[in-house]
């Protein structure tokens, strides 16, 4: 990648977020304007996809909300973001958990992982 | 041609950035200038009002000695790229006389981008021209083919202008309205929003309005 381009990457790159995979469950805290108010959202639920990449890095995280289904990928350097807190690991086999989208109630829980 | 100052500039890239709201916008990345002016160009002497710019320098060794002659005068070795912006008012220009792009526009300022299309090579009439094109199956017998391209006993000859296979791209494309996003001096680089014409290390001329 050019140089330049690289830098200006680089300060906008937030390193705040915590290490998190696949599986695990984290909250975001997702700062939302409404007219001239601000306020913060939080958003729990499985991490099911990380996607990889500089500035293009994001993540997806599913929730069961209301007994429907609801996804929401941030984009991981986005300032909107409060912050990302990681609330428990899970233990899975892939990198991208789609199969969660088939499966209700006790066949989408994820075991705990022990962190090392 | 529009008739306003501008400045040359090398495609770099695209990348994204966050604006205060925190929405991304999609950028444009390009070294812009300085740009020197190696030229005055004069109703009087030319006909028209014009600057000659030079960008992107180059050694002496490079040179041929008319090009070498010619930026003398401006107090430099040579230039691989030169070109001219139509001026409403030359006299406030002095040959040698750098030009920071941040004097040409600033942040927040909409400008128009002329670069070179990426060359596409002999393509047919579905990707140059966005034909339909017919059925791939179920017996049909025309996929991708230009059809009829005219009448027989009259006018017995093909339209001029008809579309038709051929090159496609490599031609120079501007691309008008573009706001400027950042400007970051230090580095002589722009943000440009959205894409702009060519590839990556494609020569831009940007004209402000």
């Amino acid at each position: 990648m050019n140089p330049i381009i690289k830098k200006i990457d680089q300060e906008q790159m937030r390193l705040d977020a915590p290490d998190f995979r696949p599986g695990d469950t984290v909250k975001v805290h997702i700062r939302i304007i409404e007219g001239n108010k601000e306020r913060i959202q939080v958003f729990q639920g499985v991490v099911i996809k990380r996607k990889r990449g500089d500035m293009d890095a994001s993540y997806t995280v599913r929730k069961i909300s209301n007994g429907v289904g609801v996804e929401k990928t941030f984009a991981l350097h986005n300032p909107r973001i409060e912050k990302i807190e990681l609330v428990s690991r899970g233990r899975v086999r892939r990198s991208r958990l789609y199969y969660l989208r088939d499966r209700r109630g006790k066949a989408a829980r994820i075991r705990e992982r022990g962190i090392r | 041609m529009p008739k306003t100052l501008g400045i040359l500039g090398k495609k770099l890239g695209m990348t994204r950035v966050y604006d205060e709201m925190g929405f991304a916008i999609p950028v444009t990345v390009v070294e812009a200038g300085p740009c020197t002016v190696l030229q005055i160009k004069t109703v009087k002497a030319e006909g028209y009002n014009a600057i000659q710019l030079g960008f992107d320098e180059k050694r002496a060794s490079r040179v041929t000695k008319p090009h070498a002659g010619h930026v003398k005068k401006a107090g430099k070795e040579g230039f691989y790229h030169i070109s001219e912006f139509r001026v409403e008012n030359p006299e406030e220009f002095e040959v040698g006389q750098e030009l920071p792009l941040d004097t040409v526009f600033q942040i927040g300022a909409t400008v128009d981008v002329q670069g070179l299309s990426k060359g596409r090579g002999f393509q047919g009439v579905v990707r140059r021209h966005g034909f339909k094109g017919g059925r791939a199956t179920h017996g049909s017998m025309f996929h991708r083919a230009p059809g009829s391209i005219g009448q027989s006993a009259w006018p017995s000859r093909v339209i001029k202008g008809k579309k038709l296979p051929g090159r496609m791209g490599n031609e120079t494309v501007l691309k008008k309205n573009v706001s400027v996003v950042d400007i970051r001096p230090d580095e002589n680089v722009v943000l440009l929003k959205g894409s702009v014409p060519g590839a990556k290390n494609g020569l831009l001329k940007i004209f402000s309005k």
